[in-house]
C-alpha cells in the first residue's frame, strides 16, 4: 500500500520549482516587494545609511566650520547663492547640506541605540513575564501600564529634567519611554505560543527555563517584534528631534536635525532654507521607516498575505 | 455593568499611586537636594540649610515624606513654584483653559476631516482617492509637528500674511478672562473684531496639533470600515435593496465607529504631548509651554505638579473611554 503511493508519486511529472519551497528570504522579498512604498522606503533608508557612513567623504564642508563671509547665504538656485553651499548656510555661516549629512549619522545612531536598548530590555522583561506569569507578571505589566498612560514626550522630558539635557540622556529617556510597547508585544506572543505542542514537547524532553524562553519560544515570537523595531526607529528619530528642538536633546553646535531647528524661528522671515531643510530630512527619514515597517508587517504577517 | 464599572474604577488606583511615586521620586533623583535648588547659584550656609531641610520635612524618612506628599496631593496642595512663588495648582488652572481650547479645536479639525476621509477611502477602496488619503495620512503620521508648525507660519503668516504668528489674541484688544476660553470671552465682550482675531490665532495651532490625530483617525476609520463592509449583515442590508448611502452611513458606520471612538479617546495623550511642542512654537500661553519653561528653569515643583496633573487627566480620560466603550459595545462589559 505504502509502496504503491511512493511509486505513484514518483510517476507524477512535477518540475523542481514546485516541489522545493522557496527560501524564506526569497518568499519574504516576494511579498515585501509587492508593496512599492515599502521598497522606496527601504532604498531611502539604505541611502541614509550610506550618507551616515561616508559623511566625511560626501559632505562638501565640515559641519562645524563657520564661513564668516557667507552668513545666511541662500541655496544655489536662488539669487545670491552659489554651488559652494548647495543648500545655503545658517546664521553663523555653516553649510546646511554638510550639517544635514552629518545629522543623518546622529539620527540613525539614535535610532539604532534606542531600538537596541529597548528591544533587549523589552524582550527580557516580556519573555520572563509571559513565561513565569503570576505576581511577577502583574507587577511588570502594571508598571508598563503606568508608563503607557504618560505621553511619551512628557515622560522623556521628565527623565531629561532629572538627568540633564544631552543627546545621551535623550537617547536613554526615549529608550525607557518606548519600552512598554516591546514588553507587551513580547509577552502577548509568548502567551500565545506557550501552550502549543512543540513547546510541551521540548519541555518534556527536559529543556530548562532559559532554553525554553530564549531558544524555543522567542524565535517564534520575532515577527511582530521586527515590525515594531522598524517602526520604533521612526518614533525614536522623531522624539529625539523633538527633544533637540526643545533644547533638551543634542546641544549646539551638534548638527542634529531637531536642534538645527531650535532657533530657526527668528530667521523665518529672512532665510526660509534654514527652517525648511532639516525638517524635510526628518520627515523623509521617518516616513521611510514607517513605509518599510508597514511593508514588513504585510510580508511577515501570514494573515495579511493574499 | 456595575461590576465592570467598579472593576475599572479600582484599576485606576494602582496607576495613580504609580504616577505619584514617579513624580515624588523625580525630585529625589535630581542631583543635589531641593534646598540647594531653592537657594540657587548663590549657595546657602549650613545652619540655614539644616533649618530649611527641617521646615520642608526633608529630614524625615522617605516613606514618611511620600505619605506627606500624597496627603498634600489629595488636599490639592501641589507645592509652590520656585520662580513665581504661586501655588502650582492655581497656575495650572489659569493656563489649562488655553490648552483645552487648543486641543478641542485640534480634535474638531482632526475628526471633521479624518472621519469622512477614512469612510470614503474605505468605501472606494483601491481608487486614487483611497491611495491619496493613505499617502497623506502616512505623511501626517510621520510629521515632526514642530517643523510643520514652522512651515505653516512661514507660508501662511510670513509669506501670505493671512494669520498671526503667535499668541492667542491681537494686542489691540483687551478681554476679561472670565472663562479662560478666548473664543467664548471674545465672543461675549463688546470689542469689535476680537472674536475674529481670537479665531485667526487658533487656526494654525489647531491644524498643527490636529495633524497626527487626523492621520490616525483616517487610517483607523478606513481599516475599520473595510472590515465592517465585509460582514454578512451589510450584504443582507444591500440585498434587502437599501440605498448604498443608507447601508454605509447607518448600518456600516455605526459599527465601524466603535474602534474609532477608542482611538479618538487615546488621542488625548497625543494631544497633550503635541501641545508641548505646538504651544512652544506659537507662544501659546498654555500648560505645555509652561512645563517646557519650568524644565528649562529647573522649577521642579511645577514640573512635578504639571506631570502629575496631566497624567492623572489622561488616566481619567482613558477610564471614560473604556466606560463609553462598554456602553457602546455591551460584549466588553460582560466579558
Amino acid at each position: 500500500m505504502n509502496q504503491a503511493i511512493v511509486i505513484k508519486e514518483k510517476n507524477i511529472p512535477i518540475t523542481e520549482n514546485e516541489t522545493v519551497p522557496p527560501h524564506p528570504l526569497k518568499e519574504f522579498w516576494k511579498y515585501f516587494s509587492e508593496n512599492r512604498g515599502a521598497v522606496i522606503g527601504l532604498y531611502f533608508i539604505a541611502g541614509a545609511i550610506l550618507c551616515a557612513i561616508f559623511a566625511d567623504i560626501i559632505a562638501p564642508h565640515s559641519p562645524f566650520n563657520q564661513y564668516r563671509s557667507a552668513i545666511l547665504q541662500p541655496p544655489f538656485w536662488m539669487e545670491g547663492g552659489n554651488t559652494e553651499f548647495i543648500l545655503g548656510t545658517d546664521d553663523v555661516g555653516r553649510d546646511i547640506l554638510s550639517r544635514l549629512i552629518f545629522g543623518a549619522r546622529l539620527s540613525l545612531f539614535v535610532g539604532v541605540i534606542v531600538v537596541t536598548l529597548s528591544l533587549a530590555a523589552g524582550i527580557i522583561l516580556g519573555v520572563t513575564a509571559g513565561y513565569f506569569g503570576g505576581f511577577y507578571e502583574t507587577v511588570v505589566m502594571r508598571l508598563m501600564d503606568i508608563m503607557l498612560a504618560l505621553p511619551s514626550l512628557l515622560l522623556a522630558m521628565a527623565i531629561v529634567a532629572i538627568l540633564g539635557p544631552s543627546l545621551q540622556n535623550a537617547i536613554l529617556a526615549i529608550a525607557i519611554v518606548v519600552l512598554p510597547h516591546y514588553v507587551r508585544l513580547t509577552r502577548a506572543s509568548i502567551i500565545a505560543e506557550k501552550n502549543k505542542d512543540y513547546v510541551t514537547a521540548s519541555r518534556v524532553s527536559g529543556a530548562g527555563p532559559l532554553r525554553m524562553m530564549f531558544n524555543v519560544l522567542l524565535p517564534n515570537c520575532m515577527a511582530p517584534l521586527i515590525v515594531q523595531a522598524t517602526l520604533g526607529f521612526s518614533a525614536a528619530i522623531l522624539d529625539a528631534a523633538a527633544l533637540g528642538f526643545l533644547g533638551m536633546g543634542a546641544q549646539p553646535p551638534t548638527p542634529e536635525w531637531g536642534a538645527m531647528l531650535a532657533n530657526s524661528l527668528q530667521f523665518i522671515q529672512r532665510a526660509w532654507w534654514v527652517v525648511t531643510f532639516p525638517g524635510v530630512a526628518i520627515l523623509l527619514t521617518v516616513l521611510a521607516f514607517n513605509l518599510a515597517g508597514d511593508g514588513l508587517r504585510d510580508a511577515l504577517d501570514p494573515k495579511m498575505k493574499r | 455593568m456595575i461590576q465592570f464599572l467598579a472593576k475599572r474604577f479600582l484599576q485606576i488606583f494602582p496607576a495613580f499611586i504609580g504616577i505619584t511615586l514617579l513624580t515624588f521620586s523625580l525630585v529625589h533623583l535630581i542631583p543635589g537636594d531641593p534646598v540647594e535648588l531653592l537657594a540657587g547659584e548663590r549657595g546657602i550656609d549650613p545652619a540655614r540649610h539644616e533649618q530649611m531641610k527641617k521646615a520642608m520635612g526633608l529630614d524625615k524618612p522617605l516613606a514618611v515624606q511620600y505619605l506627606q506628599y500624597i496627603t498634600n496631593v489629595f488636599k490639592g496642595d501641589l507645592g509652590k513654584s520656585f520662580v513665581t512663588k504661586k501655588p502650582v495648582l492655581k497656575e495650572f488652572m489659569t493656563l489649562f483653559p488655553a490648552t483645552l481650547e487648543l486641543s478641542f479645536c485640534a480634535m474638531i479639525f482632526a475628526v471633521l476631516f479624518g472621519l469622512p476621509a477614512g469612510v470614503i477611502a474605505g468605501v472606494k477602496r483601491g481608487t486614487v482617492f483611497d491611495h491619496s488619503v493613505m499617502t497623506v495620512s502616512l505623511t501626517g503620521y510621520s510629521m515632526p509637528i514642530f517643523w510643520w508648525g514652522l512651515l505653516l507660519i512661514l507660508f501662511f503668516s510670513v509669506n501670505l500674511g493671512w494669520t498671526p504668528v503667535s499668541g492667542r489674541l491681537s494686542a489691540l484688544y483687551w478681554i476679561d478672562a472670565d472663562t479662560g476660553f478666548m473664543l467664548i470671552d471674545a465672543f461675549r465682550s463688546d470689542e469689535q473684531g476680537a472674536f475674529k482675531s481670537a479665531l485667526s490665532h487658533l487656526i494654525l495651532p489647531s491644524i498643527v496639533l490636529g495633524t497626527i490625530p487626523l492621520a490616525v483617525i483616517a487610517r483607523m476609520t478606513r481599516s475599520s470600515m473595510l472590515e465592517v463592509l465585509q460582514e454578512d449583515y451589510v450584504r443582507t442590508a444591500r440585498a434587502k435593496g437599501l440605498s448604498p448611502a443608507r447601508v454605509i452611513m447607518i448600518h456600516a458606520l455605526r459599527n465601524a465607529l466603535i474602534p474609532v471612538i477608542t482611538v479618538i479617546g487615546l488621542q488625548v495623550g497625543v494631544l497633550l504631548a503635541g501641545a508641548i511642542l505646538t504651544e512652544t512654537i506659537f507662544a501659546w500661553p498654555g500648560v505645555g509651554k509652561w512645563i517646557v519653561e519650568s524644565i528649562n528653569r529647573r522649577d521642579y515643583p511645577v514640573v512635578q505638579g504639571g506631570i502629575l496633573i496631566i497624567s492623572s487627566l489622561i488616566i481619567f480620560v482613558n477610564l471614560l473611554v473604556d466606560i463609553l466603550y462598554g456602553i457602546v459595545n455591551p460584549r466588553i462589559s460582560r466579558a
